[in-house]
């Protein structure tokens, strides 16, 4: 395959099948290996996507500088492209993420202006937002509410899963800034309305949900919950176990967030065989491994993981 | 065995302090209200007008009760049920 740049060879990720964790030969599981991207994550789609929208409707001008909240795959992806179209990048991130995500960042030139531990992502949107307010002439992508995050898995992810297997009955996905599960599933809902959607959403340790008042939550505006059928909530322990049965029975070295959509995904198989449905399944491998070694997720015992994840943001 | 109701930070003001507590009853709306007649005044801070509040999530055995029937989602002794705030999340 050849691209006239590295930004032309973003998507086009390879679906495979995984014969080892499928339950039964009628439920099938296959993995799309997002972590394939050029800076190693699904992020690439919607960095790119959201630039190129801001570029052509003329918010994004020559040398103007990009400001986003993110503890890490956007952030890389966004400094990335920027880099290559001449555009500085300033990242809110919570201090809490692994120092690998900081390592990387920094090496692609995003300058980093760190947002409090307590609280997590809530607590790095709302420190961009005020920050956005002081700096008027600085571009705020925002992935949380940007349709062109969503849209560059409505135009690239799902078509893709669709060509390669026109028989996919389920997708599998993370929820977080959500944009992958709106984009995806408003595509299968216009093109294969029986593709059932399923989202898996990280379970954090206290620390990350506060103390904050249950009115001040937060859901991204590109939420819309007629997109997804099914909803679950995977915490620490399953992600890092399944991580770990993924690369021990199908050679995939994955991120911990993929561990907890490969939870649901199996959550999912299970219901399958026990209802005596075909069912092909497909999740979402959304990073690669390599960003997470320093957090200890793919040594000692699973006791030992949970622990030191614990009140780190690891999805 | 009972259905284990896993309390927030932010609700256990309720609760005297505990992460868990016992519940029972046959469906999440059963299972409130006998949270309420136990911790008075916490089904307010679940419910409004009837439905779990906008930045409420509640989970029966790991799954958002919003797509498994809401309020009248089944629960039965051994189930676990997990209350959380909702929040953007990590690495994104």
């Amino acid at each position: 395959m050849r691209f006239d740049s590295l930004i032309d060879s973003v998507g086009g990720t390879p679906l495979v099948g995984l014969p080892a964790l499928s339950p039964t030969p009628d439920v099938r599981l296959w993995a799309k290996l997002e972590d394939q991207n050029p800076t190693g994550s699904i992020k690439d789609r919607a960095a790119l996507g959201m630039i190129l929208r801001a570029e052509k409707e003329g918010l994004l001008q020559p040398g103007a500088t990009i400001l986003e909240p993110t503890s890490g795959n956007t952030g890389i992806s966004l400094a990335m492209v920027a880099s290559q179209r001449g555009y500085p990048l300033v990242c809110v991130m919570p201090e809490n993420t692994s120092i690998e995500r900081t390592q990387l960042l920094s090496m692609w030139g995003a300058r980093i202006i760190p947002s409090p531990a307590a609280g997590g992502s809530n607590e790095a949107v709302r420190v961009a937002k005020r920050i956005a307010g002081e700096n008027p002439d600085w571009v705020m992508l925002y992935q949380y509410g940007n349709p062109a995050n969503a849209d560059a898995h409505y135009e690239g992810t799902a078509p893709e899963i669709l060509a390669d297997l026109p028989e996919i009955t389920h997708f599998v996905a993370g929820l977080g800034t959500t944009g992958t599960l709106m984009g995806a599933g408003r595509y299968f809902r216009e093109h294969k309305p029986d593709v059932r959607i399923v989202a898996a959403e990280p379970r954090y340790g206290e620390l990350v949900y506060g103390l904050r008042n249950l009115d001040e939550g937060f859901i991204p505006e590109l939420y819309d919950a007629s997109m997804i059928d099914s909803r679950f909530s995977v915490g620490p322990r399953d992600a890092v176990r399944r991580v770990r049965e993924l690369i021990a029975t199908e050679g995939i070295f994955a991120g911990i967030s993929t561990g907890a959509i490969l939870h649901a995904a199996l959550a999912q198989a299970a219901k399958c065989v026990k209802a005596g449905e075909s069912a092909d399944i497909v999740f979402v491998v959304c990073d690669g491994g390599w960003k997470y070694l320093s957090t200890g997720a793919y040594e000692g015992t699973l006791d030992e993981a949970e622990d030191r994840l614990d009140g780190q943001l690891w999805a | 065995m009972a259905i284990e109701v896993r309390i927030p930070t932010i609700l256990r003001t309720y609760t005297g302090g505990e992460r868990a507590v016992e519940g029972s009853g046959a469906t999440v709306t059963e299972l409130i209200d006998k949270l309420e007649a136990d911790h008075a005044g916490i089904k307010d801070r679940l419910l409004d007008n009837g439905e779990a509040r906008r930045f409420v999530n509640i989970y029966v055995n790991d799954e958002d009760i919003r797509f498994t029937g809401g309020l009248d989602t089944a629960v039965a002794d051994g189930d676990t049920v997990v209350i959380l705030p909702a929040v953007a999340g990590g690495a994104r």
